[in-house]
């Protein structure tokens, strides 16, 4: 019985935490679903494994009205820079949950075809592994994500959402200079990035 | 048989024949390639399931593709094998089966075998400008990504053949 | 700070007073997996649909190569993620027919009952995704319900809920539990009255009538033409199921029908998917009564050249420990030939093509996708309709981007 902790119990009046409350119980998820890993979340959404109850229900598929993305399923190096437009059409503050190994660092899938992890594109917060993750284990993904928003610090510069964007641009360079697709230019810059030792391109 | 059929009305057209677990496979010229799809959709084979190819790199008519073809009246099933080179073009089965369509384009996109009259022959599955045709036994595995295959033991590289040769 | 250039509206295609062109996907609800349709339209009317496909195109042809026949079956769990155990035992029937063996009664029996599971599964996921697409949000949620004890099942016999793997070539990877019974007779009662309480929500609702009757006709010779298998060509009225046609797995011997349909519609495919359901129901009470016939028996055949030996014997007998080391560093000793094995899938016929050089690895492995073919005629279907119409063809469609793409 030593010291009380009032940090839990007691609702701080510093505005960090309660910005922070605000945000990590009412994240609205922007499922970008592509795979197996989609099945599992609608395994999630519904009856059951119900994730309303952290107040992630309104699913709204569009990243103009949604916090949180999911990226659930297999991102190939042809989805890649759609991913990249989705998370740059969402507005701050947004996170990033990487659900199942394939999202997370390519899974079984080394070959020419599926990116090696999304978070070689866009910067990721939270990894859920799993193939596919039990439902249990995507709402534990979500409930460190909210433990990682309550130690945010609202003066803090997101430093990887400006490099992000700042790779937006560099994207948008080549494209234009070389006159190709974006997704031969992405693929070169993943590739470039492994070249040199790196793993990210923003 | 359906074989026999188009062996009567088309003298030559098989250069080849061979049954294995039950499954018969003949092998045809590619310039006769629509007389005798004509002479067996007559027969009954009426739905072409597949379109493939296989990429033989030691021989020197390189790529067999491979139609796969079902008749819906007699339940019996026949593939179809035509050997191409390299660059040579295959005539487009759409004008007589719709399910051709797509698999060319595929068989196109991986493998890089071009057909002749067919309505909209780009790449399928890999996005426009993608270099290469992955399927090809000469495009490696991890597409020239060398991130792809890092720290790894046991690779899925081609190395993972050679315990059998 | 100047706003994002992201934040600002874009507009997405030429404007011209005319036609516009929108893009559906790959990024959109209704897009199940990755889809992407180029949509041309005259205000709602659709003029010209495009779809582009390919945004799951994880290279798994190209990555069998490298792998043992073994190691591939968790590649096939991906395929139509809806029915994992489907395509694992299309696969491993491929292998068989390759090697020319045949698995144990019991282990014929345990798959039928696995692969009528999944098919109910996939069934339940398709109508009930249909129905959230055209709005009817309710009978997702009941059937996502019996979705659940599907999983359980799953996970009682081989460990995993989605993609469990649990065929192995030969065979199973383990008999059934003794709880499997009692909860799959449990699960075959209350589906059926899950299935009834759907149909109430949906069968003659005047609202779901308007929404599907008539969209995405197609006669049967332009269905055969197309490539059509499975609910939808049997929707338009082609009695073609390979499970009567073509029979493996001792089907012959099971008593169920084949609903067929008249039009093949977006509500004939419903009805053929919601009959089937019950159909598959009947197959499984079957399939329980025959498994209390044949008793306890092997699961996986007795050959130590193609089957892994049981870890006892492996752990005691020299002879074993020997035929496990060949099995797992050379692979099995595969004849040369090819091969191409159907099944009747969820979605109609998978077909996997096998072309042996004798290695441990396939030379050439070809999934033929049930969806593929049925997708590619998503133009024909749409054309001259509006988009509400093509959300509804695209449910009934059930495309599963896993086994398109590949």
């Amino acid at each position: 019985m030593g010291a009380i902790d009032l940090d839990d119990a007691v609702l701080t009046t510093r505005l960090d935490a309660v910005i922070n409350w605000g945000r990590k119980n009412s994240l609205w998820p922007m499922p970008f679903g592509t795979a197996c890993c989609a099945i599992e979340f609608m395994s999630v959404m519904a009856s059951r494994y119900d994730m309303s109850r952290f107040g992630a229900e309104a699913m709204r598929f569009s990243p103009r009205q949604s916090d949180m993305l999911m990226i659930l399923g297999t991102i190939t190096n042809k989805q890649a820079p759609v991913l990249r437009q989705i998370y740059a059409q969402m507005a701050e503050p947004k996170w990033v949950v990487a659900v199942g190994v394939c999202a997370s660092s390519g899974g079984m899938y080394r070959t020419y075809a599926t990116l090696q992890g999304a978070d070689r594109v866009i910067p990721v917060d939270v990894y859920v592994p799993g193939c596919p993750p039990r439902p249990e284990t995507m709402l534990y993904g979500v409930m460190e994500l909210q433990k990682k928003i309550s130690r945010e610090s609202l003066s803090a510069r997101k430093e990887h959402i400006e490099r992000f964007y700042a790779s937006m641009a560099r994207q948008e360079e080549l494209q234009e200079a070389k006159g190709l697709s974006s997704q031969q230019v992405v693929r070169e810059m993943v590739v470039a990035a492994g070249e040199q030792g790196g793993q990210q391109i923003w | 048989m359906v074989i026999e059929q188009i062996e009567a009305q088309l003298p030559g057209a098989i250069l080849d024949r061979h049954d294995f677990r039950g499954d018969t496979t003949i092998v045809v010229d590619g310039a006769r390639l629509l007389e005798v799809v004509d002479c067996i959709f007559r027969e009954g084979f009426q739905m072409l399931l597949d379109v493939t190819a296989v990429d033989l790199e030691t021989r020197e008519l390189r790529f067999d593709v491979v139609y796969h073809l079902l008749n819906l009246v007699s339940q019996d099933r026949l593939r179809i094998k035509v050997q191409v080179g390299e660059g040579v073009a295959l005539p487009s089965l759409t004008s007589r089966f719709k399910s051709a369509n797509w698999s060319e384009r595929e068989v196109f996109d991986l493998f890089g075998i071009p057909f002749t009259d067919h309505p909209g022959l780009e790449r399928l599955l890999m996005w426009p400008d993608f270099p290469g045709h992955p399927l090809r036994k000469d495009y490696p595995l991890d597409g020239g990504d060398p991130f792809c295959n890092q720290d790894i033991g046991a690779s899925y590289a081609p190395l993972a053949r050679s315990l059998n040769a | 700070m100047e706003p994002s250039k992201y934040a600002q509206p874009v507009p997405s295609g030429p404007v011209d007073g005319e036609r516009m062109t929108v893009n559906m996907g790959p990024s959109h609800p209704s897009t199940h997996g990755t889809l992407h349709i180029v949509l041309e339209l005259d205000g709602e009317f659709i003029l010209k649909a495009t779809p582009i496909i390919g945004y799951l195109h994880r290279g798994v042809e190209k990555l069998g190569e490298s792998l043992t026949y073994q190691q591939f079956i968790p590649l096939t769990d991906r395929l139509n993620y809806c029915s994992s155990l489907m395509n694992n035992v299309g696969y491993t029937l491929a292998v068989e027919k390759l090697l020319d063996i045949q698995d144990p009664p019991r282990s014929r029996v345990l798959r039928v009952l696995c692969s009528e599971l999944a098919r109910l599964g996939d069934h339940l996921v398709c109508v009930g995704i249909n129905a959230v697409d055209i709005g009817a949000f309710t009978a997702f949620l009941y059937l996502f319900r019996e979705r659940e004890t599907i999983y359980d099942l799953f996970e009682m016999m081989a460990g995993q809920r989605l993609h469990s793997s649990f065929t192995r070539i030969g065979g199973l990877f383990r008999d059934i539990p003794p709880e499997f019974e009692p909860l799959c007779g449990q699960f075959v009662e209350s589906v059926q009255r899950t299935i009834d309480e759907m149909e109430g929500l949906l069968t003659h609702n005047p609202i779901w009538a308007d929404r599907t009757k008539g969209v995405g006709c197609i006669t049967p010779e332009n269905a055969i033409s197309w490539g059509y298998t499975g609910p939808c060509l049997r929707a338009a009225g082609v009695a073609h199921d390979l499970r009567k046609a073509q029979p493996y797995l001792d089907y012959e011997t099971y008593d169920f029908d084949i609903p067929v349909g008249t039009t093949g519609d977006v509500y004939d495919r419903y009805l053929v998917r919601t009959e089937e359901m019950r159909q598959s129901v009947r197959i499984i009470r079957q399939c329980l009564d025959r498994l209390k016939q044949i008793g306890p028996g092997p699961v996986i055949i007795d050959d130590y050249k193609i089957a892994l030996p049981p870890k006892e014997k492996v752990y005691t007998r020299m002879e074993s420990l020997i035929h496990h080391f060949k099995l797992i560093m050379h692979g099995i000793d595969m004849p040369v030939g090819e091969v191409y094995r159907a099944t009747e899938a969820a979605n109609g016929e998978l077909g996997f093509y096998l072309v042996s050089h004798g290695a441990k690895s396939p030379y050439r492995i070809h999934v033929r996708p049930p969806c593929f073919p049925i997708f590619s005629s998503f133009d024909e279907q749409v054309r001259g309709r509006i988009i509400a119409d093509a959300v509804a063809v695209l449910g009934a469609m059930n495309v599963i981007a896993g086994e398109l793409d590949r």
